[in-house]
């Protein structure tokens, strides 16, 4: 794990990436470690055993911890032996008869997440003392778990099912009665709380306090009636507790929305990006047999952290709408891609300069923006794309709703200021001057323009993923893809340049909008363009001034940063 | 490579001699069904299996006729074993893998909790099990929080193994003596929910969540009520 190249990512102008290392021994092999790293903040703190074992490349396991939290250091999961070098009275190293320094091992254990390494300190996690303690602290978690994975939504991603299998005893030695608690309380409206299969690590209260800043959650009760419960009279429902979900190591704290919806190894992980909002945080789609289940957060440091924001989490099942646009349609009867394709560029052939207006939506992705500022200048179209506000917050959601604004301007499909065109589109088909128009994703009579001018135009191409009233209007009704659905790039607000990848097929003739416009271009211009994703974003990378140098592969799954 | 050579001519006599006209048989095909041996190396590679000549004993057909027929009396005179089926049926050994049926509680409640661990395990993915979502119907025994929406087992496509049987945590699917399912259609060989809990019956086996409630119930009632 490379923790050191987000350290130096989240450490302000003022702080200087740490170079000082230390030497230490962790099993017996020698390791040298930054003398800081990041703390949940991103600010230098002495590096702890935890860290270091992990830039090791040893695991230790651990329940409470999370790089991303304040310490707390409760589940003692991460108990670690150590020794350090035994010093004289002159505090000069004692050395052994073969001129290695002496080691004094510790007589008691220490929590590997809460304590910093030493110059010459040795780690140990894996002798017989250590493996002994694991066992024995997963013995204690187990005596009061209800140990209901079969009915468990976290069943096969739980820290205590993979904890109890790697380092735990086979059998239980505890006989009494085990403490029972409420099941399925609601603690939010997101959020279902299984009291009895709490493990207390506090991970929960630790993010909503200190990430979220509603200090919603709390420990009540003593011993081993502890529980996890909301203020009297509190909800926990901030726009982030879903995150609670992905970070509650057992199946306590679980999500309304998927709660007994699929079991979690059926799902396909593809890395994506979230549409939502111009922060562009990324995801997992977990998907299963072409159905999405769930979006989870990706790390990444220099977008999300570790997080997401419910709205968009849940912002996904308009994708399985069954009113989804799925067949081509020339003037409300059922055609064929190639001929609705042959007869739209007949008409954009013959078109002349100024005729023909354009509407993108800034949530297509960089690729198909290109292409259509490529047509744009091809037919002279005036065009322009929709900005869609909304009420942002300080942590992750953007006021800006358009997964790819700055791609829309950047690409040239719209002005930096977004919209400012559209009167004048509308203006234009009411005089007749634009007898052409083509709509990418939006709806333009609620965008304001007059439904009754939508009906003088010569050709009104819609593409579009759910029905609405421009579409009802349309001559050539084209269905498009969700990005679920679809591969590409989107810039978000900051101008970092991300990758997303299909996770589910299409429903029935749905083709990803890129494909068809790089036919379209290519028909009409004359020029080849590659007729692959990756191809087609390095074209783009060429062309653009902004994504000048760009390629795919190095977009990885981090994305880069271009200038705005 | 192992290379086995059979001489054409056997049926009239070994002729050793004969290595350079032996057709060969590969059992990797390398050297080709009915490729001469040509090359000094491939005839090195073969080792000439020699076939011994039949006896006059035993060119004389009548004696392995009448050792057939001491077989056939042997048997006419023993207890006759065949069955009349479907008129006559055997009786089903213990441990016998049929067809897997769902199984109720000896309170007639659904076990099965939708964890579809025997959908994952399944080999020819005969299961599909629908789970009930949030807004589902709750299960209809107290304490479980879940059971199946719809669960079918195409039995078309299973193949008997046992694997569901052994993976299930709840007891609740096992592998039955049935072994001679019909239909008319292939829908009709895909078993749902409903046809399943009836054909499996009752289970009586330990009950865990009524068990886990009558623990819960017998403590002092939790401080805190939500």
């Amino acid at each position: 794990m490379s923790t050191a190249a987000p350290a130096s990512q989240l450490m302000g102008d003022g702080v200087r990436p740490a170079t000082e290392t230390i030497r230490i021994r962790v099993n017996g092999r020698e390791v040298e470690v930054p003398k800081t790293m990041p703390d949940w903040q991103g600010k230098p703190v002495p590096t702890t055993m935890l860290q270091a074992c992990e830039w090791a490349g040893v695991t230790v396991p651990h329940y409470c911890y999370h790089p991303k939290l304040p310490v707390a250091g409760n589940c003692r999961m991460c108990l670690v032996e150590y020794g350090t070098p035994a010093l004289g009275p002159d505090r000069q190293p004692i050395l052994n008869p073969d001129g290695t320094p002496r080691i004094v091992k510790s007589p008691r254990p220490a929590i590997a997440c809460a304590t910093p390494v030493t110059p010459g300190m040795e780690i140990y996690t894996d002798t017989p003392g250590v493996k002994a303690m694991r066992a024995g602290v997963l013995e204690f978690l187990l005596i009061n778990h209800p140990l209901d994975c079969p009915i468990c939504d976290q069943a096969g991603e739980c820290k205590l099912q993979e904890y109890a299998l790697d380092y735990g005893e086979a059998f239980s030695r505890f006989g009494e009665a085990k403490v029972h608690k409420p099941k399925a309380v609601d603690l939010g409206p997101r959020i279902v709380f299984d009291a009895e299969r709490c493990i207390l690590c506090t991970r929960c209260i630790r993010f909503t306090r200190d990430i979220v800043g509603d200090d919603a959650l709390g420990i009540v009760h003593r011993g081993s009636y502890s529980t996890i419960a909301t203020a009297p009279g509190r909800a926990f429902d901030n726009n982030y507790t879903l995150n609670t979900v992905d970070l509650c190591p057992v199946g306590a704290l679980t999500s309304r929305d998927f709660r007994f919806r699929m079991r979690v190894w059926f799902l396909k992980e593809t890395p994506s990006i979230c549409p939502s909002c111009g922060t562009g945080c990324n995801i997992r789609i977990g998907s299963r047999q072409g159905r999405i289940y769930r979006y989870t957060p990706r790390p990444n440091d220099a977008v999300n952290s570790h997080w997401m924001c419910d709205y968009g989490r849940l912002n996904y099942k308009w994708i399985h709408r069954p009113d989804r646009l799925q067949k081509v349609e020339i003037r409300g009867r059922v055609s064929s891609w190639e001929l609705a394709s042959d007869q739209i560029l007949q008409q954009l052939r013959v078109a002349s300069p100024g005729s023909v207006g354009l509407v993108a939506s800034a949530r297509l992705s960089n690729e198909e923006l290109w292409l259509l500022s490529r047509l744009k200048a091809r037919l002279h179209a005036l065009s322009d794309a929709v900005p869609r506000e909304g009420e942002g917050d300080a942590l992750l959601l953007h006021a800006d709703r358009n997964p790819n604004t700055q791609g829309a301007r950047l690409t040239g499909v719209c002005y930096t200021e977004m919209g400012s065109q559209l009167p004048l589109i509308w203006e234009r088909i009411r005089t007749g001057q634009i007898r052409i128009l083509l709509v990418f994703g939006e709806d333009v009579i609620r965008q304001g323009c007059d439904p009754a001018s939508l009906d003088q135009l010569e050709m009104l191409v819609v593409c579009d993923v759910l029905p609405n009233a421009t579409t009802a209007k349309a001559h050539f009704l084209l269905p498009g893809c969700a990005p679920a659905e679809k591969s590409g790039t989107f810039t978000n607000v900051h101008g970092r340049v991300q990758r997303f990848h299909a996770a589910i097929p299409p429903p029935g003739e749905a083709r990803p909008e890129w494909q068809f416009l790089a036919e379209w271009v290519t028909r009409l211009t004359g020029e080849s363009l590659p007729g692959h994703l990756p191809g087609l974003f390095n074209r783009m990378a060429s062309e653009v001034r902004a994504f000048q140098g760009l390629t795919w592969s190095e977009l990885g799954d981090l994305g880069r940063l271009v200038p705005v | 490579m192992v290379v086995v050579a059979e001489l054409m001519t056997a049926q009239s006599g070994p002729k050793p001699s004969l290595l350079g006209s032996a057709r060969v048989a590969t059992t990797a095909g390398a050297l080709g069904a009915t490729q001469p041996l040509r090359s000094p190396a491939a005839r090195a590679a073969v080792r000439v299996v020699p076939r011994r000549p039949l006896r006059v004993w035993e060119r004389w057909y009548l004696a392995a006729i009448w050792g057939g027929l001491k077989v056939t009396l042997r048997h006419f005179f023993r207890k006759k074993v065949t069955l009349q089926y479907p008129e006559e049926r055997w009786t089903v050994p213990e441990g016998y893998r049929g067809a897997p049926y769902l199984v109720r509680d000896q309170e007639g409640h659904t076990k099965c909790v939708s964890c579809q661990l025997c959908e994952f395990v399944c080999p020819p993915k005969a299961i599909r099990i629908v789970p009930p979502g949030p807004d589902g119907p709750p299960a209809d025994r107290p304490n479980a929080e879940k059971m199946p929406l719809e669960f079918e087992i195409n039995m078309l496509r299973c193949i008997f193994c046992g694997l569901c049987q052994e993976v299930c945590p709840e007891e609740a699917i096992f592998l039955m003596k049935d072994y001679s399912l019909t239909g008319t259609s292939r829908e009709e060989m895909i078993y749902n929910k409903e046809k399943l809990l009836a054909l499996g019956g009752v289970h009586a086996g330990i009950q865990k969540w009524k068990h886990k409630l009558e623990e819960a119930r017998a403590q002092e009632e939790f401080p805190v009520r939500t």
